[in-house]
């Protein structure tokens, strides 16, 4: 990534996401789209996705949106923002865009990203458009109530993954959308933390200025309150906790070189990583776990490093 | 009345036509799906715009949803959009139908109608515009490739008036796949005539505006209703460019077209080009004959032309409404025929009209079958609903 703001006191002043909205009290997704909104300045149009933060932000006839926005449904966001690029396009073409260097970017849950917005969003790399799509990750269906989705982990809790006492929480594995989204080749895909704001505003920044390349993708993890059953003033920790303890590395992929960012950067070697259990143990979602499965999530986290730190010598 | 001597006459399909139209419209954005019969519509078009005769971005979507999805997003952002889907494209895109009328984005969406699986079929009939009629869309229903031309120019009008999109459909393969001579506008001129229009909401941050958001009890249904109205209103709209554009450009069709009402006894009511011809060539027979049949089509389908339509009836002794499409499990299962037992019963007008379902993935509607239909209308006109031209 370039490095656009290299203390805390270079972050962009101008608030562009308004108080008021509804979003939870400790709402990892909230910090992102902070974020987001001030990094990407005033000339962007939004497209979001249905979700959490698209029902909390926008209660008629009040909006916390200080950009152009649109929501339009739950799968499609990708390729909305494609007929807004598009669109700006053509216009600047005709002379008939008076907002100059206008950027378009995509904000999406899980839900609307890997599972039944997969398809838009793979046209939209495939078609190489100019857009930013920006994943905020709560690992289930949130604003439903706590459904599991692609993205959430193995054995997590979730009301369509009960523990009961034949099935303990999820049966299957998170999807690596990061992959997917490499796969397509793009110029720059990222993960980031709303705990890492530093490492997270460089990536969108960067993120954002790829565009005139094609589309850039970035993976933002963001912890959720009610869905992970932890108490509202542990989610930056917990978003912490998840790169130290490996469980979420943070790392870019840029025009097809992977490099991991502080602190994971360290990672490679497990003993830098902190015991996963103290990221696990702070999420009721996670409670039921036996010694076990736990060693069994580790086994497969030690894989995904192996993998990582592979990708990262090509 | 002054008519502008530019024109020309080509030998195109409706399909082609389709895209003459959206090329001399100078459209900015058009989502690119193949789907039989549409698919030479989008071949077309991007022809052009690979020879550099229209200056417009296509985006290849990968489905017809994120067709309709990519021009709501560049309808949003300004752009003057199109695009074009027939049968299951259409049932695929339906979830954006309502969302892009609700919007209020006025997209033009050509529509070579299809029948929908299952069993599969590429053929024509009208079930797939029919699920779609109560979107919130403005609806055509053209006749000929000429008047698919002239409906697609008076939509972008239409719809840019009223700020609500517009399907302009027609008959898949027996209109979309078959060659007649059209009279193209001189384009300079049609440009006139589509002057781009001052949107009052879009996507630009110079003036940011929030579109698409969350409305609770207190304030869902006064956007609904707004919407309800909007189609009502746009009913006159529809008439006036109609005249506007007979008046510049010297063809006009009304929002119903009428053959030989003037003194009819007995009527066909019906949509689309195929049974709108066959029904005048039966008409014909009838007249000669010695009964005094007419034929009444449906040029716009929403908003229903409700008074037009009456009126036209207003002397028929008893009528029949010729339907392409099912509605299953329905108390009457042509969807014409149920819209205008509804006007009746509202307008307090009781004679006998007969619904006949006919045409049916493209299933042959013979000429000799709609001169069955005013023989019995003649001999035993009643109320009922009868499948014609299938083994029972």
């Amino acid at each position: 990534m370039k490095v656009y703001y290299k203390t805390l006191k270079d972050l962009p002043r101008e608030e562009l996401f308004a108080p008021g909205h509804r979003m939870c009290a400790g709402c990892g997704a909230a910090i992102a789209m902070r974020w987001i909104t001030k990094t990407i300045g005033p000339n962007a149009v939004i497209a979001n996705a249905t979700g959490c933060v698209e029902v909390t932000t926008t209660p008629y006839p009040e909006t916390a949106w200080m950009h152009p926005y649109i929501h339009v449904a739950f799968e499609n966001s990708a390729a909305v923002a494609s007929g807004v690029e598009a669109a700006i396009k053509a216009l600047k073409r005709k002379g008939m865009w008076n907002a100059g260097d206008t950027k378009v970017v995509v904000i999406a849950g899980d839900g609307g990203t890997y599972d039944i917005g997969l398809q838009s969003l793979s046209g939209m790399l495939e078609r190489r458009h100019g857009v930013l799509y920006i994943l905020y990750d709560n690992e289930a269906y949130m604003n439903t109530g706590i459904q599991r989705s692609g993205s959430t982990p193995k054995y997590a809790w979730t009301t369509t993954t009960p523990v009961g006492t034949a099935v303990k929480g999820k049966i299957q594995w998170k999807k690596d959308i990061m992959g997917i989204v490499t796969a397509h080749r793009v110029p720059y895909a990222a993960t980031a933390s709303v705990a890492y704001i530093l490492d997270m505003v460089n990536k969108i920044k960067t993120a954002l200025e790829y565009t005139e390349e094609g589309p850039t993708f970035l993976h933002i993890y963001a912890p959720c309150v009610p869905g992970w059953r932890y108490p509202e003033n542990k989610t930056v920790e917990i978003a912490r906790l998840a790169v130290e303890t490996g469980y979420f590395p943070l790392y870019e992929w840029d025009h097809g070189k992977l490099k991991l960012n502080p602190p994971s950067n360290n990672h490679l070697d497990k003993s830098k990583r902190k015991p996963l259990k103290e990221y696990l143990k702070l999420q009721g979602r996670f409670a039921h776990l036996t010694e076990q499965e736990i060693a069994e999530i580790e086994k497969e986290l030690d894989a995904y490093w192996e993998y990582l730190g592979k990708l990262a010598q090509l | 009345m002054q008519i502008q001597k530019t024109r020309w006459v080509e030998a195109l399909t409706g399909n082609y036509a389709a895209a003459y139209a959206v090329k001399a419209a100078d459209v900015d954005v058009i989502a690119v799906y193949p789907i039989t019969p549409q698919t030479t519509i989008v071949e077309k078009l991007s022809e052009f715009v690979a020879n550099g005769e229209l200056n417009a971005e296509l985006i290849h979507v990968e489905s017809e949803h994120s067709a309709l999805s990519a021009v709501v997003g560049a309808s949003a952002a300004g752009a003057r959009v199109f695009t074009a889907t027939s049968s299951q494209g259409l049932e695929l895109a339906h979830e954006i139908l309502h969302i892009a009328s609700a919007m209020r984005l006025p997209i033009v969406m050509a529509v070579p109608a299809r029948a929908i699986s299952a069993p599969i079929s590429i053929h024509n009939d009208y079930g797939d515009v029919m699920n779609a009629r109560d979107t919130g869309w403005i609806i055509y229903i053209a006749a000929s490739a000429q008047e698919v031309y002239d409906t697609i120019i008076q939509a972008y009008r239409v719809a840019e008036s009223v700020n609500l999109p517009a399907m302009v459909a027609y008959d898949g393969f027996l209109l979309s796949h078959t060659v007649e001579p059209v009279e193209l506008n001189d384009e300079e001129e049609v440009r006139r005539f589509l002057p781009r229009p001052v949107r009052p909401y879009t996507l630009n941050p110079k003036r940011p505006v929030t579109m698409g958001p969350l409305a609770s009890p207190d304030w869902y249904y006064e956007f609904k209703y707004q919407q309800a109205v909007a189609l009502k209103e746009a009913y006159k709209v529809v008439k006036d460019v109609d005249a506007l554009y007979g008046e510049k450009f010297g063809r006009s069709y009304g929002v119903l077209e009428t053959y030989k009402m003037e003194d009819a006894e007995y009527a066909i009511v019906t949509y689309g080009g195929a049974a709108f011809g066959n029904a005048k060539a039966a008409a014909d027979i009838a007249r000669e004959r010695g009964t005094a049949a007419g034929v009444v089509r449906m040029r716009l389908y929403r908003p229903f032309p409700t008074m037009d339509l009456l009126k036209a009836l207003e002397g028929v002794k008893a009528f029949a409404v010729l339907d392409r499409a099912i509605m299953f499990g329905s108390p009457a299962e042509g969807p014409l025929y149920k819209d205008i037992a509804t006007a009746m019963f509202i307008h307090g007008v009781d004679k006998p009209a007969v619904g006949v379902i006919h045409g049916i993935g493209q299933r042959t509607m013979y000429v000799e079958d709609m001169y069955k239909i005013y023989t019995m209308l003649r001999e035993n006109p009643r109320k009922e609903v009868v499948f014609m031209g299938v083994r029972i």
